[in-house]
């Protein structure tokens, strides 16, 4: 009872994880190296720390059956071959000619046979169909015969199956200028559909789409693709179609001009024959599984292809990796501080295996940044990518021969090993009961046969991203403190941050201004990419000056508008998480330390302002497409041209990279810039 | 108009059968083999049973199987049918006009339809009774046709015979011998004897197309009992002939078709009739195209015999040829084969080898049918029907009323589970392409919404289409819904079924009528197809995804769940206990006396005033914190230095 006049003097105490909160508050600068530091560590171990793939689902059994392909299967795919090399030769109207013949080979082996004719629609710019599908029924006018190009799809029905699901085969190729190496993907698909059409154990339908690729590899699934899902009944576009069918009175069969289906697809497998032959002992199967934004076919499709293809076919798989980061000595040395940690934890305990050694660090990294990169940009790495819109798991399997030669025997080998590999995924495949689901859609991949899953890289990216609000609490507090001994009479002191905000919101709606810019520009005719990219680069800049100019910010102090930015970095850093995450963690690599060091120089040492400047100039997303392209040794063609270039194909694709680099990077920098030279 | 056709054929029926003697017992027993055009053959069992009424026979019963005859009485059935069906009807090859394809080409997995004489209050409780008690008759898992989510009641637009009528299908269910074993106990020979011999299991599932169809007719219930109960069990299979030449080249078309025998199709001969049955006969059918296509290289039809395209191992006994056909070019022919009971022969191995090629295609159904899904994502969809003409149906058309605008009538009738909920107003048609107001194509309509959990969306249409069209399209739209979790079937990551609808031209009606010679008997399959009949066609099972919860889900349910229970109580336990006036007190006193000797008597004091019965020996936990903390300290230490130890040396 004598105690109680004593404590009221004193400061309440706090819950724990209020101190603790106010604790890391206080020391924001030590919290901020710290994660930051073990951010970009996490990011460096990734290598070490991905784990093996193993197959999930244990319905798949891949080679689990012997492979049942047969000499017969192959010399009719060899003759076919032939068949089209000839007519390539031979014959004029290559684009009526070729798919014939497929079609009439189809139709021979059993299967029912349709025609998909399309068009090309070229890539525009949307503003407003993002993430919704682009309705493109109107520009499909004034458009001749020739414009047309036509996919051959083959169907196979289940003898016994219901034919409520169905799985896809891909073959790319141009039928106005046939490659020897996509004739040989066709006959690949060729003799594995000629075994299907004989084999019992069919469960689904199998389609085999022979895409007429003279309008883009893409563009001819994706067409089919829209048909098949989305057809529409009242286009006019569909009379046009009747003047230019392929004719196909001269031989008896029946194709059917309308698209026939098959049932929900349960995978789709493209199947290409690259084009040069590597060096090497043997034979390699690349695989590509990037669709847009990110998105990846589940893992065990990978994991069927790669299995097979090493343990049946004896293919060297390989997963796309950045061969200038190869040499690189930075990441040999860290290679090797790993590879001597991890032998110091075996000498402490054998059973402790994180340590791999310096090539397999350097190549699973150089894997890394390639899958970093490419779910980054958000682009589909092959045709492949048009079936995730469907949510459709596909994969490109591309077979690099060794080396390419038009020897019979060679190619009679390639039939087969393509042809077994291809029969024996279809096989898993059809055992499946249910769609893929066990096993990871989110994943980076370091090697064909290793992963990295959501929870182990989750990590970097949170250890770079939290910092972001601490630094901004604590900026806060600390302007809210000196403000608070300065002039205590002020009324409302607790509102000081709404003027940064209102900075901060302009900015941010400049930068959904600019990301709508490129339509208009669209509409001026005969302009050069060079031009183009000026023109909106001098439209930016003059709507920034006037949007500055018509709302004429209070001058804020520094240190709230800071944290106000720093507060919008981390919700859109968080944001774009979540729609694609590798788009996120570069940018975050990028956008955190720009952000955390951003002081106006008159407050700044010389030293810090230097550094400063030199990351907000490798801050800007053009100024980082060319560092990063020079650091890694790509050049090539006129640079301005080809970043406009680079842009364009992110909006063509409708890439929410753009949208990030548009609304949340671009105003973070601005910002970035205005907080640096602030006049205090 | 359709009641009226009903009737005649109803009239037709009654005197068809009434002519015949009705008075025993009968079986018979039937195959037909028909060559198709795809190199394959279609073959298909038809075997019957008959038992005169009860009110002239008794119960007693020599053939006629009693589980049937119970299952007739108990529940009161006019009318079943109880199809298994695995693989798909070709119906672009295998033909969708005559009256084998309309009445055999079923949905796969099982179709159960069943019309009660009860009144109808209690149609649903018979029909609930049915379905358990076909389950545990064939082995399969009819009875989840119980629930009131899978049946329904169509009106008109199924069979023109309404009222009492429940129809429910199970697309999933897989087919196999442990359900034709029980459909082979039915028969009064099983399968040890007769034509049913044939079946040998390997054979007959390795097929394209196997269907196990069961046919129920009784007028027990009806005032005037003329022919008892008529069951019908028919197998329809495709099978593959095995040819020597595996791949068709280029000249495939030109290519000899695959000769084929009973041993080579079943790797089986017929020894003998079922002794029981009245009459075993063999068919073989040729259609009026394939006959047509014949005709310039065969001299004479009359006899097969000569310069026919093909021949036969065994000489027919009877030929029939079909009269008033629909199709104008040729007709078809039916030749007879009797079994006779005679042991001392040689087993009976009907052989059929083609001579020269022919190509040929069947008559098709008017339209062809496909329906699929539209749209992707796990929200929303759409179903569409796309019907597409043939150019045997517009020709047909076009010579049946020249001049007037003809239309062709369709009935749709289709069952969409609840779980897909279908927007009925959201229903478009286009005919070639163009967008259609629904009052031009649908004359009838009558749609029953599903009921979340109790019963599904049911849709009936009469759609007129013009003669001429070549291509119309229907589109539904729906959303996905969602289910509890535990209404999710075993494998949901597959996707939900949505049940084949039936599509069916009243306009058109398919009977075979083939010119019966008077040495010919009567032939309850022949008489079959002699009847009228409407053509029915089935569209694919669509298959649907859904969203599906992770099935751990629960376990991570219960661990959150768990760890929240913790924290609540651990707080509320916390704030019962704490009293916040004795914890300052603490730290004050802390803060305050480093020393032992203070504390101890500020103890004390306290102790005094307060509570003097308190033993002495709760002081030690108000001994100083700082001495506890380095006791932690070192037990940590050494726990963790004994870990690292064992780690060390042990591994």
């Amino acid at each position: 009872m004598a105690s109680t006049p004593e404590t009221e003097g004193q400061k309440p105490k706090h819950r724990p994880i209020v101190r603790i909160g106010i604790f890391i508050i206080a020391h924001s600068f030590i919290v901020s190296v710290v994660c930051c530091t073990a951010g970009v560590l996490a990011l460096l171990l990734l290598p070490v720390l991905a784990k093996k793939t193993y197959v999930s689902e244990n319905a798949l059994m891949p080679g689990s059956a012997i492979p049942m392909i047969t000499d017969q299967d192959v010399s009719g795919a060899n003759n076919f071959i032939n068949e089209l090399t000839s007519l390539n030769s031979k014959s004029q109207s290559l684009n009526i000619e070729i798919p014939r013949l497929i079609a009439l080979h189809m139709a021979n082996l059993g299967g029912e046979v349709s025609y998909h004719m399309f068009q090309n629609q070229p890539n525009k710019f949307h503003p407003l169909h993002f993430f919704t599908s682009t309705d493109t029924e109107a520009n499909n006018v004034n458009q001749t015969c020739e414009s047309y190009a036509t996919n051959t799809v083959g169907i196979i029905r289940a003898p016994r199956g219901d034919g409520k699901e169905s799985i896809v085969l891909v073959t790319p190729y141009n039928p106005v200028n046939l490659s020897p190496n996509e004739t040989l993907s066709l006959g690949i698909a060729y003799s594995v559909f000629s075994l299907l059409t004989q084999v019992s154990w069919l469960a689904k339908d199998i389609i085999w789409l022979a895409a007429d690729s003279q309008h883009g590899q893409y563009n001819s699934v994706a067409a089919w693709l829209k048909d098949y899902h989305t057809p529409s009944f009242g286009g006019f576009g569909k009379l046009h179609d009747d003047e230019c069918h392929i004719s196909n009175d001269i031989i008896e069969m029946e194709v059917s001009d309308t698209l026939r289906r098959a049932g929900t697809m349960a995978a789709a497998l493209v199947i290409k024959v690259a084009n040069t032959g590597e060096a090497g002992e043997q034979d390699a199967l690349n695989i590509y599984a990037e669709a847009s934004n990110g998105q990846m076919p589940n893992l065990d499709l990978i994991n069927v292809v790669s299995y097979l293809a090493v343990h049946g076919q004896g293919l060297r798989v390989q997963v796309d990796k950045l061969v200038s980061l190869l040499d690189s000595t930075w990441l040999k040395f860290i290679g090797e501080v790993f590879e001597t940690v991890g032998k110091i934890a075996r000498s402490v305990n054998p059973q402790w295996k994180f340590g791999i050694s310096v090539k397999e660090y350097v190549e699973g990294s150089a894997t890394l940044v390639s899958s970093l990169y490419n779910q980054a940009l958000g682009v589909p790495t092959g045709s492949h990518g048009a079936f995730r819109d469907y949510q459709v798991d596909a994969i490109t399997m591309e077979i690099s021969p060794k080396l390419f030669s038009n020897s019979k025997g060679r190619q009679t080998e390639l039939l087969f090993r393509g042809g077994r590999l291809v029969e024996g995924v279809i096989r898993s495949v059809n055992n499946l009961l249910e769609k893929f689901h066990q096993s990871f859609f989110l994943y980076l991949l370091t090697s064909s046969n290793k992963f990295v899953s959501v929870g182990v890289y989750m990590i970097a990216f949170l250890l770079l991203v939290a910092p972001l609000p601490v630094l901004a609490a604590s900026l806060f507090s600390d302007t809210i403190k000196s403000y608070v001994k300065s002039e205590k009479n002020q009324p409302f002191k607790s509102w000081r941050w709404l003027y940064p905000t209102k900075t901060v919101f302009l900015v941010h709606l400049w930068g959904a201004i600019i990301s709508l810019l490129p339509y208009f520009i669209y509409q001026i005719p005969d302009s050069q990419p060079t031009s183009r990219l000026l023109i909106w680069a001098s439209l930016s800049l003059f709507i920034l000056i006037v949007l500055g100019s018509f709302f004429r910010a209070r001058s804020a102090e520094w240190a709230l508008l800071k944290s106000v930015t720093v507060s919008s970095a981390f919700i859109g850093l968080c944001l774009m998480s979540v729609i694609n995450f590798a788009t996120a963690e570069i940018g975050a690599l990028l956008l955190v330390p720009m952000c955390l060091m951003t002081k106006p120089w008159r407050v700044a040492g010389k030293v810090q302002s230097a550094l400063n400047l030199v990351l907000v100039i490798i801050g800007f997303p053009g100024a980082t497409f060319f560092v990063v392209k020079s650091v890694l040794g790509f050049e090539n063609g006129s640079s301005l041209v080809e970043f406009w270039y680079w842009v364009e194909s992110l909006w063509a694709w409708n890439s929410a990279t753009y949208i990030y680099i548009c609304m949340v990077h671009l105003p973070c920098w601005i910002l970035c810039i205005y907080i640096l030279l602030h006049p205090c | 108009m359709s009641r009226f056709l009903s009737i005649s054929i109803l009239l037709l029926f009654v005197l068809h059968v009434s002519s015949e003697s009705a008075g025993e017992e009968e079986f018979t027993e039937e195959l037909l083999f028909r060559p198709l055009p795809d190199r394959k053959v279609l073959s298909h069992f038809h075997f019957e049973s008959r038992a005169p009424p009860t009110n002239s026979y008794g119960h007693h019963h020599r053939l006629f199987p009693k589980a049937i005859y119970q299952l007739v009485h108990k529940y009161r059935i006019k009318q079943m049918e109880l199809s298994f069906t695995q693989g798909r009807w070709n119906y672009d090859s295998w033909g969708g006009f005559d009256p084998i394809a309309s009445s055999n080409a079923k949905p796969p997995g099982v179709e159960l339809w069943a019309v009660f004489g009860v009144p109808p209050d209690q149609v649903d409780a018979s029909w609930k009774n049915l379905t358990h008690t076909l389950s545990g008759l064939f082995c399969a898992s009819i009875n989840f046709l119980e629930s009131s989510t899978a049946y329904s009641a169509p009106d008109w637009s199924f069979r023109s015979l309404s009222g009492n009528l429940r129809y429910g299908s199970l697309p999933r269910e897989a087919v196999c011998t442990e359900n034709l074993t029980p459909w082979l106990k039915l028969l009064p020979c099983r399968d040890k004897s007769g034509l049913s011999s044939l079946m040998n299991r390997p054979s007959i599932y390795s097929g394209f197309y196997h269907s196990q169809r069961l046919h129920l007719t009784s007028d027990e219930f009806d005032p005037v009992a003329l022919h008892g109960i008529m069951l019908e069990q028919t197998l329809t299979i495709v099978l593959q002939p095995d040819s020597l030449e595996t791949h068709p080249s280029f000249s495939g078309s030109r290519k000899l078709q695959p000769s084929w025998s009973m041993s080579s199709l079943f790797g089986k001969t017929v020894d003998g009739k079922c002794a029981l049955a009245k009459s075993s006969n063999v068919y073989v059918q040729l259609e009026g195209s394939l006959v047509y296509n014949m005709k310039n290289t065969w001299n004479s039809i009359d006899s097969y015999e000569g310069d026919s395209n093909f021949g036969f191992t065994v000489s027919p006994d009877r030929m029939m040829k079909e009269i008033n056909s629909i199709d104008k070019e040729g007709y078809s022919i039916l030749y007879g084969f009797s079994i006779n009971n005679d042991h001392s022969s040689k087993p009976f191995d009907l052989g059929f080898w083609w001579k020269l090629p022919v190509t040929w295609s069947c008559v098709k159904a008017p339209l062809r049918v496909s329906r699929f899904l539209m749209g992707s994502g796990n929200e929303k969809g759409a179903i569409a029907l796309s019907l597409q003409s043939t150019e045997w149906s517009q020709s047909l058309l076009k010579a049946d009323n020249n001049g007037e605008k003809c239309n062709l009538r369709v009935d749709v009738f289709q069952l969409v589970p609840w779980y897909i909920k279908v927007y009925y107003h959201t229903t478009k048609i286009y005919v070639d392409g163009a967008s259609q107001s629904l009052g031009d194509i649908i004359e009838k309509m009558s749609v029953s919404p599903s009921e979340d959990k109790v019963s599904p969306g049911v849709m009936e249409m009469i759609l007129r289409l013009p003669c001429d069209m070549k291509s119309a399209s229907l589109t539904l739209e729906f959303d996905k819904g969602f289910l509890h979790i535990d209404e999710y079937p075993p494998d949901a990551n597959q996707g939900f079924d949505i049940p084949s609808a039936i599509i069916s031209y009243p306009d058109f009606q398919t009977r075979l009528q083939y010119k019966l010679d008077t040495t010919s008997i009567k032939s309850p399959m022949v008489s079959k197809m002699q009847e009228r009949r409407t053509i029915l066609s089935y569209t694919e099972v669509l298959l649907v995804p859904l969203t599906t919860p992770d099935f751990s889900m629960p376990y991570n349910v219960i661990t959150i769940t768990c760890t929240v229970f913790a924290l609540y109580f651990g707080s509320l336990l916390n704030a019962l206990r704490r009293r916040v006036g004795e914890e300052e007190r603490l730290r004050k006193s802390k803060d305050k006396s480093t020393g032992k000797l203070r504390l101890l008597l500020s103890k004390l004091s306290a102790k005094l005033r307060g509570k003097p019965w308190e033993p002495p020996s709760s002081t030690p936990p108000s001994s100083s914190s700082k001495f506890i903390s380095t006791k932690v300290v070192i037990k940590i230490i050494l726990i963790a230095a004994i870990a690292f130890g064992w780690q060390y040396y042990d591994g």
